[in-house]
């Protein structure tokens, strides 16, 4: 087969081609972003879900139905689908589903850096951990093969290193699972207390079946050294680990769940000095110690931030000297055109406390903005905002706003606008949504507000105003910011001055994705009156 | 075990072609049979801050990031970024900044990223034709002869100056 040079993530969707996956859904997180384009390119079905958690569960409902299913994630989507994910590890699938979890060590473009090996075991589902682009298409593959053969979901963990990092790929003879059936299993998959019961003995039973297994397959790699210095290791680290440490032997799991811990026992043995060297949290150090084993582990301060060859070094002489600061660059920026500059200024003159969230949007929280007051979560502007309305003096509640992108509403901003009417604070509530018809930050993705699919092509358009009308919002502005910022300025004032609930929209296109909506929008039409004449 | 990696990173800022350029000579070292690694951090890349990648190739590349202190070249697209990425050199090591090829020359400015690797592949054994092929693969036609014109004057700045 070919050489191929190519990303992690890359290397997933060729392995979803191979593996015959049937259906790809997620949404768009880096680094995670790439992997459903990718294999939407390849021919695959690949569609973007609104937020994690539906994706969860198209995926699930397509893997009841027999189907062998790909759903992809940023760690902290992860959160979002973590409600069905837990019970799916109860119920298992018929067909096959491995949910990637791209984690994000040092914050490359995230808002936290939480380690989601520990889902794998909060929630008893296997997790695999490639270490380089040939390990993704390897253990995708391989968490196929495992979630068909037991019947249960797989988590892929990759880490920022590993999906955007480009290495030499082998593809291997590509395989055709067996059709979609519906097979009715009712106390498997209904998940009544008396139902659960059973299903969380049995999964259990798969778990300890697939450690058993695990113990001796390829997924642990012993690498043969000295016999001085002994590093078990996972994932990227492992890479960085052969790199300082030439001499010392290695054991690398690629199962990270359940850990094969009797072949990390007998690794122990076989050497003077044993290390866990591992990035995050000291998940494998605190397992490995809990089951009687000695070993030596990082110190407290290499929990933060990526593991480099460097940092490798220093943790192995247990080096605790202050680090070099790395180089500081220039911090990324909004753009000099972006349409929400007019708004940011708005919110400043007025002195507005801003609520905001997570896309390009947040940037407006460096100067000369400074325009937030908080971000914390996908959708979360609406309830913080709510929040402080309902407990701060009258003369500062009426100066709360929310700021919301357009991606960002649809995925778990709605569920904060039904609160908004269902609990109005006493002074009412503003809520912007910054809608330029994309979902800019990851690298403009489409969304259901933009009425294209994940490919482009023209399908149900969700409506921002035709929803907070629906919903019972009084005032809903539809505006163009750019067109007459004082105008802007002047509509923001007059609706925090009334106690009534507002929802102004934004319009206009991200600048970066400006030339190919319209690009998208002119092919669609094109499509649609040839049809028609047709 | 001392197995020889070459380590170069590539600098700028968002929209410069940095990561465009990492992946030209990823390829061009990948198309000239050498085990190839590379790693960069995107995401935030096209609001305009600092971008930097690490092309690592070789017989046996390990870890996808060159240790601090470790690259044999730096490559800067822009003069703001040349002393942010400089103490990552190691001793001895190259770094070749914006100002190496003259832009008054280039057909066009956007092409510098091209220019640079140009002068970056006097100092490399990688075939010419490699990186001849590998700039097509990563180019639409049109682009071809503006920058197959912008690698050759940075080859021939970088040969002519030696």
């Amino acid at each position: 087969m070919d050489r191929k040079l190519l990303s992690g993530d890359e290397a997933v969707a060729a392995a979803a081609q191979d593996a015959g996956v049937h259906l790809g859904t997620g949404y768009p997180g880096t680094p995670s972003t790439e992997i459903l384009e990718t294999f939407s390119a390849l021919g695959g079905r690949a569609q973007w879900a609104p937020n994690e958690k539906v994706a969860l569960e198209v995926g699930l409902g397509a893997a009841y139905g027999g189907a062998r299913v790909l759903v992809t994630m940023k760690h902290v989507g992860v959160n979002v689908a973590a409600d069905p994910l837990f019970t799916a590890a109860y119920t298992g699938v018929t067909g096959a589903l491995v949910l990637v979890s791209a984690d994000d060590p040092g914050l490359a473009s995230s808002q936290n850096e939480q380690d989601n090996r520990h889902y794998a075991k909060a929630a008893g589902l296997p997790m695999l951990e490639p270490s380089d682009s040939q390990e993704a298409y390897d253990l995708a593959r391989a968490a196929w093969e495992l979630s068909a053969r037991w019947g249960i979901p797989v988590m892929l963990r990759m880490t920022t290193r590993v999906c955007h990092g480009k290495s030499i790929v082998v593809r291997r003879a590509p395989e055709a699972p067996k059709a979609p059936a519906f097979v009715r299993d009712i106390q498997g998959r209904v998940m009544i207390p008396a139902y659960a019961g059973p299903a969380h003995r049995k999964l259990r039973r798969k778990l300890d079946e697939i450690l058993a297994w695990g113990e001796a397959s390829p997924l642990v790699v012993e690498r043969k050294g000295s016999g001085k210095l002994g590093i078990v290791t996972a994932g990227v680290t492992a890479r960085h680990a052969r790199e300082a440490a030439p001499d010392a032997s290695l054991l690398e799991l690629k199962l990270l769940h359940p850990l094969p811990i009797e072949r990390i026992r007998a690794f122990a043995k076989t050497v003077e000095r044993c290390f866990v060297v591992e990035e995050g949290d000291p998940i494998l150090a605190d397992a490995v110690r809990a089951a009687g084993i000695p070993v030596e582990s990082k110190a407290p301060e290499f929990r933060f931030g990526e593991l480099t060859v460097g940092r490798v070094r220093r943790i192995l002489a247990h080096d605790t000297t202050p680090e070099a600061a790395p180089p500081r660059g220039k911090p990324p920026q909004l753009c000099d055109a972006c349409p929400y500059h007019p708004v940011y200024s708005a919110l400043k003159k007025l002195d507005c406390i801003v609520a905001g969230d997570i896309g390009c949007y947040t940037l407006g929280v460096l100067p000369p903005y400074q325009g937030l007051d908080a971000c914390v979560a996908m959708g979360a502007s609406l309830g913080v905002g709510l929040g402080l309305r309902h407990v701060l003096p009258e003369q500062d509640a009426k100066r709360v706003v929310s700021i919301i992108g357009d991606s960002t509403f649809v995925h778990t901003g709605v569920n904060g606008l039904i609160e908004m009417i269902y609990n109005p604070p006493k002074t009412g509530h503003v809520l912007i949504i910054l809608d330029n018809g994309t979902t800019a930050m990851t690298g403009q993705q489409e969304h259901p507000g933009t009425g294209r699919t994940l490919a482009h092509d023209a399908t149900g358009k969700f409506s921002l105003e035709g929803f907070a009308r629906a919903a019972g919002v009084k005032n809903v502005d539809v505006v163009d910011p750019v067109k007459d910022p004082p105008a802007f300025l002047a509509l923001l004032g007059e609706r925090l001055s009334k106690p009534e609930l507002t929802v102004i929209i934004a319009r206009r296109p991200c600048i970066l994705a400006a030339a190919d909506i319209r690009q998208y929008e002119q092919a669609n039409a094109a499509k649609c009156s040839a049809a028609v004449e047709g | 075990m001392a197995r020889k990696v070459m380590n170069v990173i590539l600098a700028g800022l968002g929209g410069q072609g940095v990561i465009k350029a990492s992946d030209i000579l990823a390829d061009a070292a990948f198309r000239d049979g050498r085990d190839v690694k590379k790693a960069e951090v995107h995401g935030m890349s096209q609001r305009g801050g600092s971008v930097t990648t690490d092309v690592r190739f070789g017989d046996e590349v390990l870890s996808p990031m060159i240790p601090r202190g470790e690259a044999d070249f730096i490559v800067v697209c822009a003069p703001s970024e040349v002393e942010v990425v400089r103490p990552l050199l190691k001793a001895g090591g190259t770094l070749i900044a914006p100002d190496f090829v003259d832009e008054a020359k280039l057909a066009n400015r956007r092409s510098l990223n091209v220019a640079l690797l140009g002068a970056l592949s006097h100092h490399l054994d990688i075939p010419e034709a490699r990186w001849t092929e590998a700039i097509e693969a990563a180019l639409p036609a049109r682009l071809h002869d503006v920058n197959a014109s912008a690698f050759r004057l940075g080859r021939e700045t970088a040969a002519a100056r030696k």
